[in-house]
């Protein structure tokens, strides 16, 4: 719910509105204008959710909105109400481990600098979510919309493929970590 | 039994961090209540002079606390910013102020400086700020500038900022004039850009308490914009901290130091008593950070009837934009690593180093080397085609043979040190190469596709790579009383994986868990002394130096053992933290104790320290510290080369282009690849895979698209067509040489910018090879390409 009608520091109107991130509700007030990326990071403190381009392209801001993948950096706060977020730091177990997505890139080396493995871990999430099982087309496709500029993509499309598994609780093979270790089904033949 | 960690592709300990969204970066960084936000007016034209600037609209604007123009700053920061690398032959270097006097040369070019409540309203008061300029004509692209018929800068006549000349091997002219065959090719490469995800970013916090200022940025040098912020704000080294936490690619733009915004915001921050971030947007880094590429290049060469060099005579002339902060660093690498793997026979080489109004060129990931390679791949091609012969017979004619390393080309570097390369394999690398691709049976491959209607083609291209310049880095070790080990080494990271790689080597040198140890990077208060990253410098400057202070950390512990243990420092050894005698594992101390030891204690304040202290340890006859040692368990050390190690690849790559759109489709890339020793293979590979999809982006989507006003067109992510994942190969593949540096002693050479050297060379050759348009020279001459050229180039064919 927003309540319009306050006057702020710099003399614009701001507008009360409740957030749900990652489970908790928030309250905070803010200008129409103010982007969702922007609550988030410098509202909530939650600097997980980052920030390339602001313009819609790069997908680095990504968070999910009841599930779905969404730009933060389109997004006004105050069109987030009502909605339940999810930002990266909600996609870690409550036991404080990764989640099979945060997992899969840790183990395929999906991630470089990091500042965009966030929007990805979101969109892959989400897609994973509604194809559970995808191919190597569906795995790369999944991705499509978001930028890296450090991976060269290869691992990220091995990270999605061994997030599916873990998923479904498989695990990964024995041998060290990295985009060629094996992948074995829960089950399967090791 | 601890098995070595050198080798090995261990996770990384950092995505522990990065994947839970709590890396902090340097907009995340929380500098504590009062935070104000800065804005840049920035110039709207490529050249002008700036009349008159209004403020009247925006200081009575709520929440904006300060607004600054040229007029504002005094003493140093009034002066122009640093000429980083000077060189004698950069006659005419200019730099721009931090904020415009009187003239600006670039779209983009800050004139003002605001600082507000928040970004929001910096912004809107950027709007407010009224700049009348008097706009002069623009010189853009490298042929305004070579014609000089307008001045970028009145001072610099013919817009010629440098022009270097080097030549070895003999008066190469009057060698290619006498040759048995001769070409002549004209080149062109247009600018592209790092494009890191995370843009430009600088926080400052003024402690008027302590009397100094903690700067957070987004840097690949924190050293050096410690001492450049030093010296334009008037402070003391020992009064700056430059922290540069994690960073979001760099790539090299990042190199460049200090920017405008890195002195305004200390400055700001000082002046008003309250901390100041600026972070740029994305249209602010297209326009006002930097570019790379943009080469014009003439290349005559003569030749025996095997395709030998017998002499190379290369002209260049390079784009440097609208200042030359980092001095010629570009055009001296693409100069001297043109040569790559071969033996050119007289060699002379020529660049002019030009301005334009447009932003300015610094290294990009390569860093002058794709436009060098491209240079001399093309070459070969074209010799190869002229005598109809084999593209990777000829060039394995001219390669340098195993025994003729050191191999000195008779040329200075960019490092002003000979170009001497240090070890490699290059023969047994072509092999291996054409075995990734099938060399041999292409042909056959082509012939079956083009029975089917289909266009295939393969391209070929090699480089080496100076890497680990100097002058050097170092390392500080410091075993804790617990047994963690904590390191720092003074360059930063930006996503290479340095905590991991830099614990494994000191986990393997020291003897300790590799889960003990701790690396910090980038911080002037844990490492004052330091250069960079760049140049694919990191794993061989601060891997050697931390391998060096682990060593010392690790002699240190086995006399304190030995005294101990009253044993011989020869019978001891660590193992995972631990030390023992030799067969007899039971006779031993863990770190952390030796740690407790070496630290001679007055007071205890736990159980552990009490075996430190005066009644507990020591000959009371002896000082408890000795003469020539110090207290505490740590070690420290620098490592300072003679030259660089020259790392080496090559690649090659299977396009199909379509009869039809001419759209341009990979179907195998590969990689064979020599960096010396791996310290982890997996890192390695990331690396190269992320040059790779770079190297796609510039040899077949990037460029910018600046109009004759010196517009930058495409300022955008919509519109810079960096890659997605639809536009990489799925899958590369990458097989390795190891071929040892002698300089270092882990043998170790760099890879960050590997996979990228040699993308337009390549793909030219593998389009070219395609469409079969081999007549008469070479079809592509210019790079990148698009579907649209390439159908305009099927056109020209077609109608000559």
């Amino acid at each position: 719910m927003t309540v319009s009608a306050q006057t702020g520091e710099t003399g614009e109107a701001v507008h009360d509105v409740r957030l749900r991130v990652n489970g908790v509700v928030h309250d905070l007030r803010v200008p129409a204008r103010r982007l969702l990326s922007d609550a988030l990071r410098h509202d909530l403190g939650l600097t997980g959710t980052h920030v390339g381009c602001e313009h819609g392209v790069c997908g680095a801001c990504t968070v999910l909105v009841d599930g779905r993948s969404a730009r933060a950096c389109l997004m006004f706060a105050v069109a987030a109400v009502e909605v339940d977020i999810t930002t990266v730091e909600g996609l870690t177990r409550p036991d404080g481990s990764l989640g099979p997505v945060q997992q899969a890139f840790s183990e395929c080396h999906g991630l470089q600098c990091g500042f965009c493995t966030p929007g990805f871990l979101t969109t892959i999430t989400a897609g994973l979510e509604e194809n559970p099982d995808p191919t190597h087309e569906e795995a790369r496709d999944m991705i499509g919309g978001n930028l890296c500029r450090c991976t060269g993509y290869q691992n990220i499309v091995a990270a999605v493929e061994c997030a599916a598994v873990l998923r479904r609780g498989g695990s990964r093979g024995p041998g060290p970590g990295g985009p060629h270790a094996s992948i074995t089904e829960a089950g399967g033949p090791s | 039994m601890t098995i070595k960690l050198m080798g090995q592709g261990v996770q990384r300990v950092e995505d522990q961090r990065l994947l839970r969204g709590q890396g902090a970066y340097t907009d995340d960084i929380d500098v504590g209540p009062g935070l104000l936000h800065a804005a840049v007016v920035r110039s709207p034209h490529a050249h002008a002079r700036i009349v008159d600037i209004d403020l009247d609209a925006v200081l009575d604007v709520e929440g904006v606390h300060a607004v600054l123009t040229y007029d504002d700053l005094t003493g140093p920061m009034a002066e122009p910013l640093p000429l980083l690398i000077p060189h004698p032959a950069l006659t005419h270097g200019r730099t721009q102020y931090a904020l415009a006097k009187d003239e600006v040369n670039y779209v983009g070019e800050a004139v003002a400086f605001v600082v507000a409540t928040d970004r929001y309203v910096a912004e809107d008061a950027v709007g407010k700020v009224k700049v009348t300029y008097d706009v002069l004509p623009a010189v853009v692209g490298i042929e305004a500038a070579r014609a000089a018929e307008h001045l970028v800068h009145d001072d610099v006549p013919g817009n010629l900022g440098a022009r270097l000349e080097q030549q070895t091997g003999g008066d190469a002219p009057a060698v290619v004039a006498a040759a048995p065959h001769r070409l002549s090719l004209d080149l062109d490469i247009e600018r592209s850009a790092c494009m890191p995800l995370e843009g430009r970013g600088t926080v400052a916090r003024w402690e008027p308490a302590l009397d100094r200022l903690q700067l957070w940025t987004s840097t690949q040098s924190s050293t050096g914009v410690r001492a450049a912020v030093a010296v334009k704000l008037g402070l003391d080294l020992g009064q700056v901290d430059v922290i540069t936490p994690d960073v979001g690619g760099g790539f090299g733009v990042k190199i460049n130091h200090p920017w405008p915004e890195e002195l305004l915001v200390p400055y700001a921050a000082r002046a008003l008593g309250r901390p100041v971030k600026f972070v740029e947007d994305r249209r602010e880094h297209f326009i006002s950070s930097a570019h790379e590429r943009g080469q014009v290049q003439h290349v005559e060469v003569g030749f025996d009837d095997d395709g030998r060099l017998l002499g190379l005579d290369v002209e260049l002339w390079h784009d440097h934009g609208a200042y030359t902060p980092y001095g010629l660093i570009v055009p001296i690498i693409t100069s001297t690593q043109l040569l790559g793997p071969y033996k050119p026979g007289a060699y002379r080489v020529v660049f002019h180093s030009l301005y334009t109004n447009t932003v300015i060129v610094t290294p990009y990931r390569g860093a002058g080397r794709p436009q060098g390679c491209y240079a001399m791949e093309r070459t070969m091609d074209a010799i190869a085609q002229h005598l109809g012969k084999d593209r990777a017979e000829v060039r394995r004619v001219n390669l340098i043979q195993p025994d003729e390393f050191p191999y000195e080309h008779g040329l200075v570097f960019q490092d002003g040190r000979p170009l001497t390369y240090d070890s490699g394999d290059y023969p047994a690398m072509l092999d291996k190469i054409k075995a990734l691709v099938d060399w041999d049976t292409f042909g056959e491959r082509q012939r079956q596709a083009a029975a089917e209607g289909r266009r295939i083609g393969l391209g070929l291209a090699c480089y080496v790579e100076g890497t680990g310049v100097g002058p050097y880095e170092g390392a500080h070790v410091h075993v804790e009383t617990t047994g963690k080990v904590k390191v720092a080494t003074g360059l930063t990271s930006q996503g290479q994986g340095h905590q991991t790689v830099f614990a494994q080597l000191v986990a393997d040198e020291l003897g300790c868990r590799f889960s003990d140890v701790e690396v910090v990077t980038g911080d002037t208060r844990r490492m004052p002394y330091a250069v960079g990253t760049f140049a694919s410098r990191a794993a061989v400057m601060s891997g050697s130096a931390v391998h060096l202070a682990a060593r010392r950390a690790k002699e240190k512990a086995l006399r304190i053992a030995a005294d101990a243990l009253e044993a011989s420092e020869d019978d001891l050894q660590i193992v995972d933290g631990v030390v023992s005698v030799k067969g007899a594992p039971e006779v031993s101390l863990d770190l952390g104790t030796i740690s407790v030891l070496s630290n001679p204690l007055r007071y205890a304040f736990d159980e552990a320290s009490k075996r430190a202290t005066q009644f507990q340890v020591g000959d009371p006859g002896k000082p408890p510290v000795a003469e020539d040692d110090e207290p505490g368990l740590e070690g420290r050390d620098f490592y300072s080369p003679e030259r660089a190690t020259f790392a080496s690849g090559m690649h090659a790559v299977i396009v199909e282009t379509d009869p039809e759109t001419a759209e341009i489709r990979i179907l195998q890339y590969a990689v064979v690849h020599d960096c010396g020793t791996l310290i982890n293979p997996m890192i390695v590979e990331g690396q190269i895979h992320g040059g790779v999809a770079q190297g796609v982006g510039g040899a077949l989507y990037e460029r910018m698209a600046y109009d004759s006003s010196g517009q930058l067109l495409n300022a955008s992510f919509m519109d810079f067509l960096m890659p997605y994942v639809s536009e990489v190969p799925d899958g590369i593949d990458v097989d390795h040489l190891e071929t040892p540096s002698p300089l270092n002693p882990l043998g170790i050479k760099g890879a960050g910018e590997a996979g990228v050297i040699p993308s337009a060379a390549v793909f030219a050759a593998a389009i070219e090879d395609a469409e079969g348009l081999r007549e008469d020279g070479l079809a592509i001459t210019a790079m990148p390409i698009s579907p649209s050229e390439l159908f305009e180039l099927r056109l020209a064919h077609q109608n000559p």
